[in-house]
């Protein structure tokens, strides 16, 4: 069947709710792009989700909504949570990656669930995906217990249309899932600068996927041409050179589907020792964080910098905010300011929030320039909820999504722009036309903030306290305001009434 | 209500109220002295317990070990401070780096309004240290900050080096779920300040400072460390913050817990709790600690690092350790322990401390006295001035009352004026607002005409306003509007009452301890006064019993409870430090003591002064 290697349980999906391309990340951690450099495949805390529809699909939020209700069965995640309130259409940030050109971002449907926690029970289906599942191949390292003993998580599936070949005539889907690990040698390693395959998956690899035409494990020895940094066994005579990221990388490659590199012990694990201090990493050249400003529970501020480390280049970025209704931005605060002057974006699109029915959307392009950070701010007033409308949690705060800066950085050197088939890891999703620069999608950090919360724990003093004003305070009061007020005479005592009782019957005067 | 819309007992009730009224104020005025005090003995107050759920019952082992390398580090850190004669910044970085964590650091400069003599500092330039540990797969939303103070001289080294002791030790454990900052904060306070308002990119005081690099998210809770001993007794905790806010009440439930669980004596305001509540001897040791804390909250300023966290709505505590005579010794590995624990417990809140009470006396560690207990002394306070001014009500409109019973109508005395209440308010507030500006402003020129220093010429030229403020408003009073009437000293007397009613009622819903401390010395004189009374013994009480002097009784107390008695000449120095103190933490935090003093409670005390010389 066509589903051999293709999930049919993606496959339905797509043909059911008529997508054009879909892209999903599971992510648990932060990329911590100033220690660990660019990251090959960025990803924002949480789980996000964007889908581009065929423009055929009349009901886009219908579809919309039923997809994501089934993708979270699928993936055993909260992804039933996103909702109109947290879907937004982005009109320049999230172009369609595959086959076609249409940019009608009517058919975009992007969402971020910040507070997506990741775990086993979603890689599970995730593995569940390829084709020999985690019996063979890279696969079988995937084992939960070491791999969510790590800095950072983040697993993905990209779904798009490509071209089946050169020359274009059919066309395909192609499925990628990606898995981004981060190890902490410093926790895991007790003070031993080394790492192995085992050491970090306990497992080491022993034949490739019977399906797979290419199985390959690829190491980064760019800074390490002599061996005088580090070590690596066993030694391989495969080498492969690309251009990742602006900046030319070399890596050893071991291919499993090679008798060869299983060696004598019939398993491969990779081992890497190293001799020194490993050198320092290169800055990355652009980079973006945020954090709300300002304290109280009225207002505040979002601030979110970005920082173009290119000594010399400037650049435009694209940044995104999508901010929740729940923050009322006011948008007139709205400043962009480099090296302390007035930055003005060259586009703008701002869509503003309607409460309890869709969020913010900030769209700008903004020029960075050379070796200079640039400081967003706009304040926010924070919304009063309705009682019903808190999370069990109130006190723990708001989640704001991150914003998302996409921009073409200047390259180092040149990047090659033929899409080579054979180096799928590589070859970056959006194909550049220029050959000085090279995409990157950053993602800042989520924002958790503090909303007005009543005192949840003690209803029954507010119940009492309100009763209590209500029937006594206004009843009274309202009591007083409205009467009339009218002096009457006493009534006689009872003596005086019945000596006047005898007096009537006597026919005397009565007494006073 | 039937009871006021009936016109006869409503004249029964009022009939009984003026009667009655000198009796009932009395009485108030005695049963909230005698229920304050009662707030000491222990059945009547409340056990202390853990309510948040995520911080209950503790199946954590403490593993903490490396106290002895703290302890070399300690001399290490010693040695760096000395050469570079204040932080050794580089050091700090070098060190905390190498430990993995995210070093950053901020530098920033404040120039005080006048120089602070207690610690003798005017340009203040410093710069903080911080490093953050960032937990695995968390996304930098939450943080817990532990702070230590890098102080002059050599206190403090210990809990530096325990602060990157932990750092390393912490460094290695997985199950973070909160970002860390490590911060080492230079000129205690000032420091302090410029960090929080770095990182939450305020600037409430003016002060100057680079901006931070690294963030990590919303703080959860702080816990701010002093240690200068190797070994110490006892470790105490501090909570009062600025302007008398404190923190969750759980936070110190947390570290009673742990105290208790390690076997590590603590103490609150110094006192070890006792457990003879029963005796004379246990009830005053209980009634000096909930005094002491009364006085610490009252005079608004924050008793440690902790207390500027407050603002932020950040929960912090400060921890001090004691070094005193007593045998049984705690060494520092412990203390790691005990931080180890407590920063465990909150690193797994789900939600910021909320639980618990956030206004709160302790008479002792574990017990509390809840705002409930404590606010009926003050209302009883607050009645006297209500049922005072209902009783100037009742005369003022009882011409009028019998008016309409036409008994008399012949000489209806012409109701004051505006003038005659909108004078004295306007003279006294002026004199306020002079009490507030001039002594910082009018430092130099104080400072050419007369040998004093610039803290001297502050502190004077504030006293000297003072004083004035008393011979300003009864002088003016006969200028304006001639002889004063029985009628207008009432209408008067009625504005100030409701005015201090109000002033007090909303000082103590924010500061208890403050607001029942004037009550208590300005409600009897204000009550009492007329210009009926003998005027030279009445104005000596009235001085006597005003803000000034209550804030020089507050520092005998203090040094009393303390157990350190200080002479009268002592006496008057610390009152004068105290004041500019005060001054200085307005200018540098943002206390709002001195403002309220000089701008409401003195002028509201000036109206009254006022009618006593009313003619």
């Amino acid at each position: 069947s066509h589903y051999r290697l293709f999930p049919k349980s993606l496959g339905q999906v797509l043909s059911k709710f008529s997508v054009r391309e879909l892209h999903i990340s599971f992510t648990q951690g932060f990329w911590r792009t100033m220690q660990w450099g660019q990251p090959f495949i960025p990803s924002p805390p949480g789980a996000e989700l964007w889908v581009w529809f065929h423009d055929t699909v009349s009901d886009v939020d219908g579809n919309w909504k039923e997809l994501t209700n089934v993708l979270s069965g699928i993936f055993c995640a909260s992804l039933n949570f996103i909702d109109l309130t947290n879907t937004v259409q982005p009109s320049a940030s999230f172009k369609p990656l595959g086959l076609g050109n249409a940019t009608d971002h009517r058919f975009l449907r992007y969402a971020t669930l910040p507070r997506e926690i990741v775990c086993t029970e979603n890689l599970t289906p995730w593995k569940k995906l390829l084709p020999c599942g985690s019996k063979a191949g890279l696969a079988v390292l995937l084992k939960s217990e070491k791999l969510f003993h790590s800095s950072f998580h983040s697993q993905a599936v990209h779904i798009r249309p490509v071209c089946q070949d050169e020359r274009c005539t059919s066309k395909a889907w192609e499925l990628r899932q990606t898995l981004n690990v981060v190890f902490d040698l410093y926790t895991s390693g007790q003070g031993k600068k080394e790492w192995s395959l085992f050491k970090m998956f306990s497992r080491t690899l022993t034949e490739a996927c019977p399906l797979a035409s290419s199985s390959k494990v690829y190491v980064d020895i760019t800074d390490n041409p002599e061996g005088e940094l580090f070590e690596l066994s066993p030694a391989t005579p495969l080498l492969s050179q690309a251009v990742v990221l602006g900046d030319r990388r070399t890596y050893s490659v071991f291919d499993l589907s090679r008798a060869e590199t299983f060696g004598q012990l019939r398993s491969l694990n990779l081992l890497l020792r190293w001799k020194g201090d490993s050198g320092d990493m290169l800055r990355p050249l652009l980079h973006a964080e945020r954090y709300v400003a300002g304290f109280g529970l009225q207002t505040g501020e979002i601030h979110t910098v970005i920082y173009n480390n290119h000594p010399y280049r400037a650049f435009p970025v694209l940044l995104m905010d999508s901010v929740p209704w729940y923050l009322q931005l006011y948008i007139h605060t709205l400043t962009v300011t480099s090296k302390s002057r007035d930055n003005k974006p060259s586009y703008i699109q701002y869509q503003p929030a309607k409460d309890r029915h869709r969020p913010h959307l900030l769209e700008m392009l903004i020029q960075l320039p050379p070796h200079s950070m640039t400081e967003v701010t706009v304040q926010f007033e924070r919304a009063l909820l309705k009682w019903t409308e808190y999370t069990p949690d109130p006190n723990h705060g708001f989640y704001v999504g991150s914003s998302v800066v996409s921009a073409l950085v200047p390259s180092m050197v040149a990047m090659s722009t033929n899409f080579t088939q054979d180096q799928p890891l590589f070859s970056s999703f959006v194909p550049v036309k220029e050959e000085s620069s090279y995409f990157v999608r950053v993602y800042t950090e989520p924002l958790l903030v503090n909303l007005p919360t009543p005192d949840f724990s003690m209803p029954y003093n507010v119940i009492c306290l309100t009763c209590t004003v209500v029937a006594v305070g206004y009843g009274s009061f309202y009591n007083l305001l409205t009467r009339t007020f009218q002096v009457d005479e006493p009534s006689p005592p009872l003596s005086k009434r019945l000596a006047n009782l005898i007096r009537r019957m006597r026919g005397v005067p009565l007494l006073a | 209500m039937g009871l006021l819309s009936d016109p006869n007992r409503r004249k029964a009730l009022t009939g009984l109220l003026t009667r009655l009224n000198t009796p009932i104020c009395v009485v108030c005025f005695l049963a909230a002295v005698v229920w304050f005090m009662g707030l000491a003995f222990e059945p009547f107050t409340l056990r202390s317990y853990m309510s948040e759920n995520a911080m209950g019952s503790t199946m954590v082992e403490e593993r903490f070990s490396s106290g002895e390398r703290a302890l070399a580090l300690a001399k290490e850190f010693g040695a760096h401070k000395r050469k570079a004669g204040g932080m050794p910044v580089d050091w700090l970085v070098k060190a905390m780096r190498s430990r993995g964590l995210e070093v950053f650091t901020q530098s920033f400069s404040r120039k005080l309004p006048f120089p602070d003599e207690n610690k003798e500092r005017y340009m203040v330039r410093g710069t903080n240290v911080y490093g953050i540990l960032r937990a695995p797969r968390a996304p930098r939303t939450e943080a817990l900050v532990i702070t230590a103070p890098c102080s002059p001289g050599d206190s403090n080294n210990q809990a530096v080096a325990l602060l990157l002791a932990l750092a390393q030790y912490f460094r290695n454990q997985v199950y973070w779920a909160k970002d860390i900052i490590f911060l080492v904060n230079e000129h205690d306070l000032i420091g302090t300040q410029a960090w929080l308002e770095g990182y939450h990119h305020t600037n409430i005081t003016g002060m100057e400072y680079s901006p931070l690099q690294g963030r990590a998210g919303s703080i959860q809770a702080a816990l701010s460390l002093e240690l200068s001993s190797d070994v110490i007794t006892s470790l105490d905790l501090v909570l009062e913050g600025l302007n008398g806010q404190l923190p969750n009440l759980d936070l110190a439930n947390l570290f009673y817990a742990f105290c208790q669980k390690l076997g590590v004596l603590c103490t609150i305001q110094g006192k070890l709790q006792r457990n003879d509540w029963d005796t004379a001897e246990g009830y005053t040791h209980a009634a000096q600690t909930m005094m002491l804390m009364v006085l610490k909250q009252a005079c608004g300023r924050s008793w440690g690092d902790h207390g500027l966290f407050l603002r932020y709505h950040i929960e912090a505590a400060s921890i001090r350790g004691i070094n005193s005579f007593r045998h049984y010794k705690t060494d520092i590995t412990t203390i790691g322990r005990l931080l180890e624990g407590m920063v465990r417990k909150l690193n797994n809140l789900l939600e910021r401390l909320h639980q618990s009470y956030f206004f709160y006396l302790l008479p002792s560690l574990s017990r509390f006295v809840s705002i409930g207990y404590y606010m009926p002394a003050f209302g009883l306070l607050a009645v006297i001035l209500l049922l005072r001014a209902l009783d100037l009500w009742v005369h003022l409109g009882a011409p009028a009352l019998t008016a309409v019973d036409g008994v008399t109508e012949a000489e209806q005395p012409s109701s004051p004026g505006v003038l005659t209440v909108l004078t004295p308010l306007v003279i006294s507030h002026l004199t306020g607002v002079a009490l507030y500006l001039l002594p910082v402003h009018l430092q130099e020129m104080a400072v050419e005409h007369f040998p004093v220093s610039e803290t001297e010429a502050v502190v004077l030229t504030a006293i000297a306003i003072y004083t004035a403020g008393l011979a300003l408003p009864h002088n003016t009073q006969r200028l304006l509007s001639g002889e004063g009437t029985e009628q207008g000293w009432k209408v008067l007397k009625l504005t100030a009452l409701l005015y201090l009613a109000v002033l007090l009622g909303c000082t103590a819903l924010i500061n208890f301890s403050l607001g029942f401390i004037l009550a208590i010395t300005l409600v009897p004189i204000t009550a009492s006064i007329t210009p009926h009374m003998p005027k030279a013994l009445s104005a000596v009480v009235m001085v006597l019993l005003s803000p000034a002097f209550t804030i020089l009784y507050c520092v005998f107390i203090y040094q009393e409870l303390i157990e350190a008695p200080v002479s009268i000449g002592e006496g008057w120095m610390l009152f004068l430090s105290v004041i500019s103190q005060g001054i200085l933490d307005h200018a540098l935090y943002g206390s709002l003591v001195y403002p309220l003093l000089a701008l409401f409670i003195y002028p509201c005390w000036l109206m009254f002064w006022n009618i006593l010389f009313w003619n």
